[in-house]
């Protein structure tokens, strides 16, 4: 086996009929699609089609897509702007306990600059507490932002009930779906989105590359300034290339969702089932059907998790942890956390996040290497003694 | 990850430790750090009448940068005298293994400690001073470190 790369969840290689789309607007193509000469039209007609495309995609209108860098940024714009529109009517905003940090840091920043922010939990699979977000409403609150799905245990959120719970309340509704879009079906109509963020490198589109859709009708200040591109709405020459390549992968991921989500389900419950099977001492984390098609999450213990992926690395297996060593802080992730996975047991958790290109032949080395690997780290493991001790005494 | 930050010398240490495991009736045991911040270290003392250490084995819980201190550090204490050991320092340890990311000094302190909690522990075992040794100030009850 070369190398068996299960961490499509940070990011995905490109399709490479999305790389052949890009490449004749880098020097054939190269005009500014803002430019009103000849060069420009072949570029300006190519992002056109490209919005169609991602507007297609989502059952939304081309007039709605805005393209942006990244999911980062849609986040920022979405949560700043969207928060600074609403701020005569009230200034109250919902997030989820377990948002990425574009989100969590964004309202922190809010936070400082005068807004309340209500974070609210999850349930022990991951699932957003509907009970406690109805409460949270107060007639101040203008802005819900829910994940699609989660970043790190892959837990699908129901969008469509928060949706309509934000619409009955007449409050905007964010949803940064950078794991879920291209992975599982979302129509912002039938799920009442407002707004959705989409990041293009995590389903085989480029890096750099994200966009945001504002429903018709919300008049979403811009964050970037100085420019008209964009409708102007979002400021800065347009990224075609970027643009073209993201569209393309998502007409791919589209045309074979239903065939990629059955692939990578079939995977993703393997590898779930072998290592339950056969690693002794570890927990799935994330709800079991509720879940993003290619995540996988479990907690190891008695093993930290930066010298699991450190053992799974020389095995040419390249996994993700969303525990404390990677960021270089020693506290474990807040998603772990928040799903109720104490301290100690959370350091031993590794993600591994399966593409449609990954074969069974990979997901069977995967969990050869990984049980080798749990067994190698609980034999130089204090903590794993004492345990066997323990249970020998008892 | 680290990985491609760690020195070569820590990729072997952490790949092929020395002297993992435990002695049986050990002169001296030290335990530190707490699995809350993720790292903890256990160092066992083999030392003979003359208080030369004979042999010296560990189990760790921690990164690869915790596994490679751990295993270095027994590496350093081997046939040296208790105040020879006594005096192996963090930065020893670091430079041994070639330098580890800033992030990770903490993991060659508590190699440094791990080795003097042992030392302590076989000092109150025979009643003998070592120079310059305090009591160990992490244990793994202690929450508060990290």
């Amino acid at each position: 086996m070369e190398t068996v790369y299960l961490d499509n969840a940070a990011t995905t290689p490109m399709r490479k009929e999305a790389l052949e789309a890009m490449l004749p607007y880098f020097i054939e193509q190269y005009g500014n699609p803002s430019s009103i000469h000849g060069a420009s039209k072949g570029p300006r007609t190519a992002v056109r089609e490209a919005r169609d495309t991602i507007a297609r995609t989502l059952n939304a209108d081309s007039s709605e897509i805005f393209f942006t860098s990244g999911g980062t940024e849609s986040d920022n714009w979405a949560l700043i702007a969207g928060a600074e529109m609403c701020s005569p009517k009230g200034k109250h905003i919902i997030v989820s306990a377990i948002e990425h940090h574009a989100i969590l840091e964004t309202a922190d920043y809010l936070e400082k600059r005068g807004f309340e922010v209500t974070r609210v939990p999850v349930d022990g699979d991951g699932i957003i507490r509907m009970d406690i977000l109805e409460k949270s409403i107060r007639p101040d609150t203008v802005l819900i932002s829910v994940m699609t799905a989660n970043n790190e245990i892959g837990t699908i959120e129901p969008i469509k009930e928060i949706g309509m719970l934000a619409h009955e309340h007449g409050i905007l509704f964010h949803t940064d779906a950078v794991q879920a879009y291209s992975h599982i079906p979302i129509d912002v109509q039938d799920m009442q989105i407002d707004m959705l963020s989409a990041s293009g490198h995590k389903f085989g589109g480029p890096k750099g590359i994200g966009f945001l859709y504002v429903r018709n009708g919300i008049r979403l200040p811009p964050f970037m300034h100085g420019g008209e591109q964009e409708n102007g709405r979002r400021a800065g020459t347009t990224n075609v290339p970027g643009i073209v390549g993201m569209a393309k992968a998502a007409e791919l991921a589209h045309a074979d969702l239903e065939k990629n989500i059955a692939h990578m389900k079939e995977l993703r419950d393997h590898y779930i089932e072998r290592v339950e099977k056969e690693i002794p001492y570890c927990r799935l984390n994330g709800h079991r059907t509720q879940r993003l098609p290619g995540n996988t999450n479990f907690s190891f213990r008695f093993v930290e998790g930066e010298s699991l992926l450190m053992s799974l690395g020389a095995e040419k297996v390249y996994i993700s942890t969303g525990s404390a060593c990677a960021s270089g802080s020693l506290d474990p992730s807040h998603v772990l956390l928040a799903i109720g996975v104490p301290h100690e047991v959370a350091h031993g958790s590794i993600r591994a996040s399966i593409s449609e290109r990954n074969t069974m032949e990979e997901i069977d080395y995967a969990v050869d290497a990984l049980k080798k690997a749990v067994e190698r780290i609980r034999s130089l493991s204090p903590l794993y003694d004492d345990f066997i001790k323990k249970q020998k005494e008892a | 990850m680290y990985d491609g930050e760690y020195s070569d010398k820590v990729i072997d240490h952490f790949t092929n430790p020395r002297n993992v495991g435990e002695i049986e009736n050990a002169s001296g045991v030290g335990t530190v750090g707490n699995a809350k911040c993720g790292d903890i270290m256990r160092i066992f003392l083999d030392i003979d009448d003359n208080g030369i250490i004979r042999d010296c084995k560990f189990k760790t819980f921690g990164c690869g940068a915790a596994v490679a201190s751990s295993s270095m550090a027994t590496e350093m204490v081997k046939g040296r005298s208790v105040q020879e050991a006594m005096e192996i320092t963090n930065k020893a340890v670091m430079e041994a293994l070639g330098g580890l990311p800033q992030v990770k000094i903490h993991c060659s302190l508590l190699a440094e400690e791990a080795i003097h909690a042992a030392l302590w522990d076989y000092s109150k075992k025979h009643g003998i001073v070592i120079n310059g040794l305090k009591e160990p100030k992490h244990d793994i009850n202690d929450e508060d470190h990290c």
